[in-house]
């Protein structure tokens, strides 16, 4: 990458605080620098920075050193401490209906991965879960959205739902929660066509097929290499649509994917799944803590501490 | 109302004309600087130069800086008037190649770049060089359809040099003005695919000389910092002559390129504003500048009457 992470970043100011009884206010201003600049060249809002920033300063002046840490040691600890909890600790589950079928609905930009990922997801349930899902083609706007949608079910022999692009995204949706209620079907995983967040007209569509089908999951597709513009969208779509999760794709990218904090910050919901290639099986549940390191580049947060 | 939360509010408020240059001001720029993504490193040299410009200039009222700090960011992104023009070949057979990571917005731009060269009276031919992903023929040969162009295609699956190679045949039996290549979405740390797509590149070269005559690197202005990977690794592997900044038309602002021309020096050529045909424009820095304060202005003479 581009920058470096946060360990290099820090090695100087550690080194001139060795061997420090106490943490001095410009000891952690001097840090507080470098961590507010790994966190902007991770794309993380800064906004968020900000007030993580204010947060963690609070935390860590004034410290008596605990006998075991360095005054370094001590701020990358707290840094590390508040970043995973801003991440949202705890691995989070997708939701199932009292009775199925399970109506999952994929909202998001444009090129996010929602197509993709309603394939991937739906592999996922077949795979781990011994679920059948029914993929649902409701994207009618985008040149051969629906071919995708087909072919993914083609290559995971897999029942896709379609009634062509010239009926509306609602009445699709409610005829492919009809259809799997027919055939015992556990899930519906319906693609929507992607949209800006501004786009009055399409943000109402959505509503509207969520009022028609009541999903039990609304995820917000992410595409983790967003930069600051994160916290607008997911603010934007997470105030009309409610959403209960998200998904962050293409994290098998150099990014360092700060986007996932601002989102979460934002929208207060779980991050539920993570894509990490355009393959079917390149899925998997989230892990907030890894995601925390990953962002400041941090490695092994231990190793760190101990070195500091 | 007066939204913190935007670029616009943000500006706005800065600009105010009671404001004076100091510390805050700078700080403050900054922070609207970051939010447009804008590289950090840049910022902070961006805000070094205009730190002593104002010193020079003798400039303390906000108001006055503005000026200097567009024609600072549009002397950046544009060096010359006529480097965001397309390298044609009058007469003969013009190829451009399209890459970048995924979901960008490749396809859909050269859809629109049809459109656009097929308007001019020209003759277009497309190559589906997606063969991987799940629908991409099809979507490019909707886009075919749409516009009145010929596709080029062959499997999905096959190699997507050899569509090339097909492309490049074909255009030529029908004597075409234009081709426009497509290709595969692929993150930059793929290796492979980064090796697939230098391979791509001089498959056209062995058929016309100096094909491609354009590399173009589809960037989504919604990206962040990554965009300087992206570039940084694209060069390498294509040697890109130039940007298409898409999906402007959303709030996010697509700074990256700010950064992107001031270190690997890669000019923004077409930018795209919607998911029509029509929605593709020729790069423009002024407009690109002013499109980061013009609204600005608008607001502040709103809130003027309003008060
Ligand atoms: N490397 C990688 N690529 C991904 C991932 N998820 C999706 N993609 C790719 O991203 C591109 C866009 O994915 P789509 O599923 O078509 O995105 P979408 O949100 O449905 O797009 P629209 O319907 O146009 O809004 C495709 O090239 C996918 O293969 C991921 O986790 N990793
Ligand atoms: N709003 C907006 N959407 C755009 C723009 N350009 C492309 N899109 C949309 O972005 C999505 C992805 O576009 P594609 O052209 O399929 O992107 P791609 O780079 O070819 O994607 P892959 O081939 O999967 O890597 C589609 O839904 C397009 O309609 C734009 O300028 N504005
Ligand atoms: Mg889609
Ligand atoms: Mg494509």
């Amino acid at each position: 990458m581009a920058f470096e992470g946060l360990q290099e970043r820090l090695q100087g100011t550690l080194k001139k605080m060795k061997g420090k009884g106490k943490v001095t206010e410009q000891d952690v201003k001097e840090m507080m620098r470098e961590v507010r600049l790994a966190l902007l060249e991770a794309d993380v809002n800064f906004k968020v920075v900000k007030k993580f920033i204010a947060d963690v300063k609070e935390r860590a002046v004034g410290q008596d050193v605990l006998d075991s840490l360095t005054p370094g040691q001590q701020v990358i600890k707290v840094v590390n401490e508040e970043l995973t909890k801003l991440m949202g600790g705890e691995q989070s589950k997708l939701r199932a209906a009292q009775k199925p079928p399970t109506v999952v609905m994929m909202v998001g930009l444009q090129g996010a991965g929602k197509t993709t990922t309603v394939g991937k997801l739906a592999n996922y349930l077949r795979k781990e879960h011994n679920r059948k899902p029914l993929l649902a083609a409701a994207d009618i706007y985008r040149p051969a959205a629906i071919d995708q949608l087909q072919t993914l079910g083609k290559q995971l022999d897999m029942p896709v739902f379609s009634l062509g692009d010239q009926v509306s995204p609602v009445e699709i949706a409610k005829q492919a929660v009809k259809q799997a209620k027919e055939d015992h079907q556990d899930y519906v995983i319906i693609d929507t066509a992607g949209r800006l967040h501004v786009d009055q007209e399409l943000m109402d569509e959505l509503q509207q097929i969520k009022e028609a089908v009541s999903p039990d999951e609304t995820l917000l597709v992410v595409d983790a290499m967003t930069g600051q513009d994160a916290v607008n969208v997911a603010e934007s779509f997470n105030n009309q649509l409610d959403l209960t999760g998200v998904v962050l794709t293409k994290l098998d990218g150099d990014t360092r994917g700060g986007a996932a904090i601002s989102v979460k910050a934002v929208t207060d919901t779980p991050i539920k799944f993570a894509g990490i290639g355009e393959k079917s099986d390149a899925l998997e549940p989230f892990h907030p803590e890894r995601m925390a390191s990953r962002i400041l580049g941090m490695g092994d947060v231990m190793t760190l501490i101990e070195k500091a | 109302s007066k939204t913190r939360d935007s670029f616009v509010g943000a500006m706005n408020d800065l600009m105010k004309d009671y404001r004076t240059v100091d510390e805050d001001f700078f700080e403050e720029l900054e922070d609207i600087l970051i939010s447009a993504d804008v590289g950090v490193h840049t910022v902070m040299d961006l805000i070094e130069q205009l730190k002593d410009e104002a010193r020079l200039r003798n400039i303390k009222d906000a108001k006055d800086i503005q000026p200097v700090i567009s024609e600072k960011l549009a002397e950046m992104l544009q060096k010359s008037a006529n480097e965001a023009a397309i390298n044609e070949q009058p007469g003969e057979l013009t190829v451009i190649l399209f890459v970048g990571v995924n979901g960008v917005g490749k396809t859909t731009s050269i859809g629109k770049l049809a459109h656009q060269y097929k308007e001019e009276g020209k003759k277009v031919v497309m190559a589906a060089g997606d063969t991987f992903r799940a629908g991409a023929i099809e979507q490019l040969e909707k886009w075919g359809e749409r516009v009145g162009v010929d596709v080029v295609k062959q499997q999905a699956g096959s190699d997507p040099a050899a569509v090339m190679y097909d492309a490049i045949q074909s255009a030529r039996s029908k004597k075409a003005d234009v081709l426009l290549c497509d290709t595969a979405g692929r993150l930059q740390n793929k290796v492979n695919l980064m090796n697939e797509l230098s391979k791509v590149k001089r498959v056209l070269g062995r058929e016309i000389p100096d094909a491609p005559h354009e590399v173009l690197l589809v960037l989504d202005a919604t990206t962040g910092q990554n965009a300087m990977s992206q570039a940084k690794a694209f060069q390498e592997a294509t040697d890109v002559t130039g940007i298409v900044l898409t999906k402007l038309d959303g709030t996010a602002k697509g700074g990256i390129v700010l950064a992107i021309r001031y270190e690997l020096d890669i000019p923004v050529k077409l930018v795209g504003l919607g998911e029509g045909m029509n929605d593709l424009q020729p790069f423009d820095a002024t407009q690109y500048v002013h499109g980061l304060f013009a609204e600005v202005l608008e607001q502040t003479d709103t809130d003027d009457e309003n008060s």
